[in-house]
């Protein structure tokens, strides 16, 4: 028990670490891309980014269900409840066309990262 | 419906395969039914309840909540995987020659019933809220075409059980001299998966911001996004653009895992055995 408890609370203080150094580091220099979903439609459905920079999606969910931004390419998966917004810090990217999709509405919500 | 049964069946891959595999790694360990139920159980329960939290806790963190939250329990999965290995190496032989469970050991196998439990339950968790809010979407646009979709939803539930029998029908398949090797191997390759997968998210979250580069895009050949390709993501950890810091996890797992292994039981190869029953595939 007391092994479970020391690993618990290693964990534990590990998590809390983590969270300091998020806060920490948070660079203040990152675009931060507004990219709006609504009707299950991505807008704008094409990102230009500059390459080899990092950048932030700052996705808001306009609908009144989740959706899961999902991208293979960008190796990006994020759920996002409805009328929520998510950051999804992406990059730094080679030059290229990187698709991103909401998975639960992939019929429709289908858009692309273009990085020159 | 069929769409809602495959997006369903896609989330259900890792979790089926986890429990199949903590199945068979706790053959003849008394008790194990009702823990990897329970562990199953807490899942399905805590999967709603992050459904329901699911927005606050991505606003956490400056909008790294989810990300941290799902590093944090694939890490500790990963710590129970490691204790599952590591107690099975200094019990395991009693284990495998009878494959039941015999006096003062039921007691200290139920510990590492606790730790596999757990491992169940993070791996339900994680993939549940998402099922959850996807159904919960579903069935809040109503209509004549949810219903079908919640059909379509609980059919992929369905498929998920079914792979969770096929994967432990088929260890059992393993001849019982090769069995225990084989499990601690599958397990190895399981918690070095979800550390790499646990350094993705880390990444994600702006944590660590090192070694991000892919390292080979091996997509065209075997897509993550293919069926078979989220089978061998959770059984070997694959990845088709697998970065630095991924690599270093999963090979870095890897080597604790044996190193641990042969600390508990110097006299038996035990880690020998185990890396050689399952070739590492990343």
């Amino acid at each position: 028990m007391i092994r479970n408890l020391a690993l618990l609370a290693a964990c534990a203080s590990l998590a809390a670490c983590l969270a300091a150094c998020t806060k920490s580091g948070e660079a203040a220099d990152t675009a931060t891309i507004p990219l709006l979903l609504k009707d299950h439609k991505f807008s704008p459905a094409e990102i230009m980014v500059k390459a080899n920079t990092p950048f932030a999606l700052e996705v808001t969910n306009a609908d009144g269900v989740a959706d899961e931004f999902d991208s293979d390419s960008l190796k990006r998966e994020k759920v996002i409840a409805g009328g929520q917004k998510g950051i999804v810090r992406v990059g730094p990217l080679a030059p290229g066309r990187y698709p991103f999709m909401g998975e639960y509405h992939a019929k429709t919500a289908q858009g692309v990262v273009v990085v020159q | 419906m069929l769409g809602a049964l495959l997006i369903v069946f896609r989330e259900m891959i890792e979790a089926g395969l986890i429990v199949g595999i903590v199945l068979a790694a706790t053959r003849g360990v008394a008790g194990r039914g009702l823990w990897v139920a329970g562990g199953v159980a807490a899942g399905v329960l805590g999967a709603a309840i992050l459904a329901v939290f699911a927005g606050g806790l991505a606003s956490l963190f400056h909008g790294a909540g989810q990300e941290l939250f799902n590093a944090a329990i694939l890490i500790v999965a990963v710590g129970m995987l490691t204790w599952h290995n590591v107690w099975m190496a200094s019990h395991g032989k009693e284990l495998s020659r009878e494959l039941k469970a015999v006096g003062a050991e039921v007691a200290r196998g139920s510990r590492s019933l606790l730790g596999m439990a757990v491992v169940v339950g993070v791996a339900v968790l994680r993939e549940g809220s998402e099922v959850v809010l996807f159904l919960y979407g579903i069935a809040a646009t109503g209509g004549t075409s949810a219903i079908g979709m919640l059909t379509g939803g609980a059919l992929g539930v369905a498929a998920g059980a079914v792979l969770t029998f096929l994967m432990y029908r088929g260890l059992l398949a393993i001849p019982a001299h090769r069995f225990f090797a084989a499990t601690t191997g599958l397990i190895t390759l399981l918690a070095a998966g979800l550390g790499a997968q646990a350094a993705s998210y880390l990444q994600q979250a702006g944590v660590i911001n090192i070694l991000t580069a892919p390292l080979w895009d091996s997509s065209a050949i075997l897509s993550e996004s293919s069926m078979a390709g989220r089978l061998l993501k959770t059984i070997v950890g694959y990845t088709d653009r697998p970065d630095g810091l991924q690599l270093i996890a999963w090979l870095g797992i890897v080597a604790m895992m044996l190193v641990l292994m042969r600390v508990v039981n110097p006299k038996k190869p035990l880690a020998a055995n185990a890396a050689a029953a399952v070739a590492p595939a990343e």
